[in-house]
């Protein structure tokens, strides 16, 4: 068990390293530097002063030197400065974590408490109305962008309650409080929780064909007791799986909402970053949301480990 | 001494888009405390059904009692309330499946599978059930049973996880036990230990056992009287002996011939008999065995033989014989 456990770790240090390499890369590749924007767009013009810049940045020294340069300072815990704010890297990013932190949380508990539930139902219930509508519901949610999803959300509050779930730094209420984080989590949300709810209950309705559910009803126990002992612990565990691929895809989804509903997170401060090839602030703003989604996709590995015996004991 | 199952008119049908299956048609039999009946027939003629019928764990829908009567020490298990049903499973009448492989949870330890069935029938502690699944591990001869009980079922045997399903099913000492080819995904040394032990069970417990298998050589050894099933109907009863010897239905006949010889030795299974089994959703209007039958006459295309005693206690479905 330990041993695969060190195996896993040794896996997530080459995936962020290839992480790394690749954000790394693809950001030279993309065109301009932050030199030419400031030049475009801050109507500078004069040719020393942007060699002056580029060579200050180290933008001229080879790919190879300014990688080590970066990971070196990564491993002394240096992020370098954002070639914007001209602030160290660490202070801009690390008060907006709490916020997508939050967010991110939410939206993934929504997912799973609304998804896991709704499947389940939808499986005991194949083919009756509910299952249907679950059904075509879960379906939106999967072909709706998340962006367009959002301004719904927005339009509707302004339309009914004739508010909007703005972001404010201090909310007054607890109400505001939920309001203002619940509703953007649960619009990012609601495509996970439909991904979860549909394998769920593909994944339940295969369960409940399994032999060993014939054993349990067999002894006598209630449909409930058949369903929630033996299928669904069954059935939960490709869902746990999907739990760690999601993640990845919840930070896309962040980024949008997070504009969308204007809220001063992480997500939504990459974007910004790219704009401005901020390279600093764009490499480890990628490597922190690397390293976030490697971890999660570690402890799920290891509470499928825990569900699965057949997996522990061989492990 | 009166049967502790009694089963008359039994009928299951299946609705598909194919029609109306006929799974088990008016099958009636009796089985004795400590007595053992087997259901012999080839794969596809209702024995599974017969038996997930005295269950009623016929999945529905599509499939649906429709007719008869299933008597438990007296009870008739087709005229109760789910709720009532699901106290008699498990309690009164139990039943153990062909594939020990996948017949128990993979994600619950044996001894909590079978601590469950105990506290769900008895009113006892947590730690009484334990205790009693581990008794029962060992009374089906599981060497070292407190730690197989804390064992999961993929660190199991498959002969070992039958006799785990056994001590499950036999946890609440209930009156019938149903055995659906219990040793059929075996080794033939595992098959004839399983066997013996639910032969010992039997005695020593007074449980009525309805064994259901395509195996005569297992029918010869173990059960006092058979029945045979052919296309959801029984064809032929009475004691395994008097079968053997002198099998009044041609289709008995032909099974029995095609069975080198009995009573032991490895393959005894059932060898084809030209033909196959009518589908049942389309069945002849006559007898079903008709079409692959060499005494065939006339009315046997026709006219569904009814069951007739043809010699004492031994009964069969042919117009010829
Ligand atoms: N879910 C179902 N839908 C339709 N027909 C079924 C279903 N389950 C079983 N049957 C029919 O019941 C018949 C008897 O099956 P079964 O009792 O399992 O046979 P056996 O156990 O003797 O091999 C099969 O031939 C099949 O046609
Ligand atoms: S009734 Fe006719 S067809 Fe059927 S088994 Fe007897 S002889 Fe054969
Ligand atoms: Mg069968």
């Amino acid at each position: 068990m330990l041993d695969y456990i060190l195996r896993r770790i040794g896996l997530m240090v080459l995936t962020l390293f290839g992480v790394s390499v690749a954000i790394f890369l693809l950001l030279r590749i993309v065109p301009g530097n932050i030199a030419d924007i400031l030049f475009d767009s801050a109507g500078l013009v004069d040719p020393a002063e942007k060699q002056q810049i580029i060579t200050d940045l180290g933008l001229d020294q080879p790919l190879v030197t300014q990688y080590v340069h970066w990971i070196a300072g990564l491993a002394h815990g240096d992020l370098g400065y954002s070639y914007v704010s001209e602030k160290p890297v660490l202070d801009e990013v690390l008060p907006r974590i709490p916020i997508t932190a939050k967010l991110a949380g939410l939206a993934l508990l929504f997912a799973v408490c609304t998804g896991v539930p709704f499947g389940v139902i939808s499986a005991v219930r194949q083919n009756s109305w509910l299952d249907y509508v679950l059904r075509v519901i879960s379906l939106a949610a999967l072909s709706m962008p998340s962006f367009w999803l959002g301004l719904l959300v927005l339009m509707g509050f302004v339309n009914w309650f004739g508010i909007l779930p703005i972001y404010d730094k201090a909310p007054a209420t607890w109400g505001a409080a939920i309001l203002m984080f619940g509703v953007p989590a649960a619009t990012v949300g609601f495509r996970s929780s439909a991904l979860i709810m549909r394998l769920t209950r593909s994944s339940m309705l295969e369960v409940l064909r399994q032999d060993y559910v014939r054993t349990a009803r067999s002894k006598g126990l209630s449909e409930p007791a058949v369903t929630f002992i033996h299928a669904l612990r069954n059935a939960v565990l490709p869902v746990i799986t999907t739990i760690g691929i999601e993640t990845a895809f919840l930070f896309g989804g962040l980024i949008v909402t997070e504009t969308v509903f204007n809220i001063p997170g992480v997500a939504r401060f990459l974007v910004e970053a790219i704009r401005w090839r901020d390279y600093p602030m764009v490499q480890n703003l990628v490597m922190f949301i690397a390293i976030v989604v490697v971890l999660v996709n570690l402890i799920v590995d290891l509470a499928y480990m825990f569900v699965d015996p057949r997996i522990r004991l061989r492990a | 001494m009166a049967p502790v199952l009694e089963v008359s008119g039994l009928t299951t049908v299946f609705h598909t888009r194919g029609g109306i299956v006929r799974a088990v048609q008016d099958v009636s039999f009796s089985v004795e405390a400590g007595e053992t009946l087997a259901i012999v027939g080839e794969s596809g003629c209702g024995k599974t059904m017969t038996a997930l019928s005295l269950m009623r764990l016929i999945p529905s829908p599509p499939g649906q009692i429709t007719a008869g009567m299933v008597k438990v020490a007296g009870t008739d298990l087709l005229a109760l309330d789910e709720a009532s049903m699901r106290r008699m499973r498990g309690s009164q009448i139990a039943m153990i499946f062909q594939e020990p492989m996948t017949a128990l949870n993979p994600l619950l330890t044996v001894g909590r599978q079978i601590a469950e069935m105990v506290s769900l029938h008895e009113n006892v502690s947590r730690r009484a059930a334990n205790a009693r699944a581990v008794e029962m591990l060992h009374h089906v001869r599981i060497p070292a049973p407190e730690r197989r009980a804390r064992e999961y079922p993929h660190q199991m045997s498959g002969g070992m996880r039958q006799r785990a399903m056994i001590a499950m099913a036999l946890a609440c000492k209930p009156k019938v036990l149903i055995a659906d080819e219990p040793t059929t995904a075996l080794d033939v040394t595992i098959q004839a230990q399983v066997l013996d032990l639910i032969g010992d069970l039997r005695k020593e417990l007074g449980t009525a056992v309805v064994l259901i298998t395509h195996d005569l050589g297992v029918v010869a050894e173990t059960a006092d009287r058979m029945i045979v099933m052919y296309a959801g109907r029984k064809v032929e009863e009475g004691r395994t002996k008097d079968l053997f010897a002198d099998p009044c239905h041609p289709y008995l006949q032909g099974l029995l011939a095609s069975v080198p010889r009995f009573g032991g030795g490895e393959g005894e299974r059932l060898r084809e008999i030209p033909g196959i089994v009518p589908p049942l959703n389309d069945l002849p209007k006559g007898c079903a065995f008709a079409p692959r039958c060499q005494s065939a006459i006339g009315r046997c295309r026709d006219e569904v033989p009814p069951l007739e005693p043809k010699r004492p206690g031994h009964a069969a479905a042919c117009w010829v014989t």
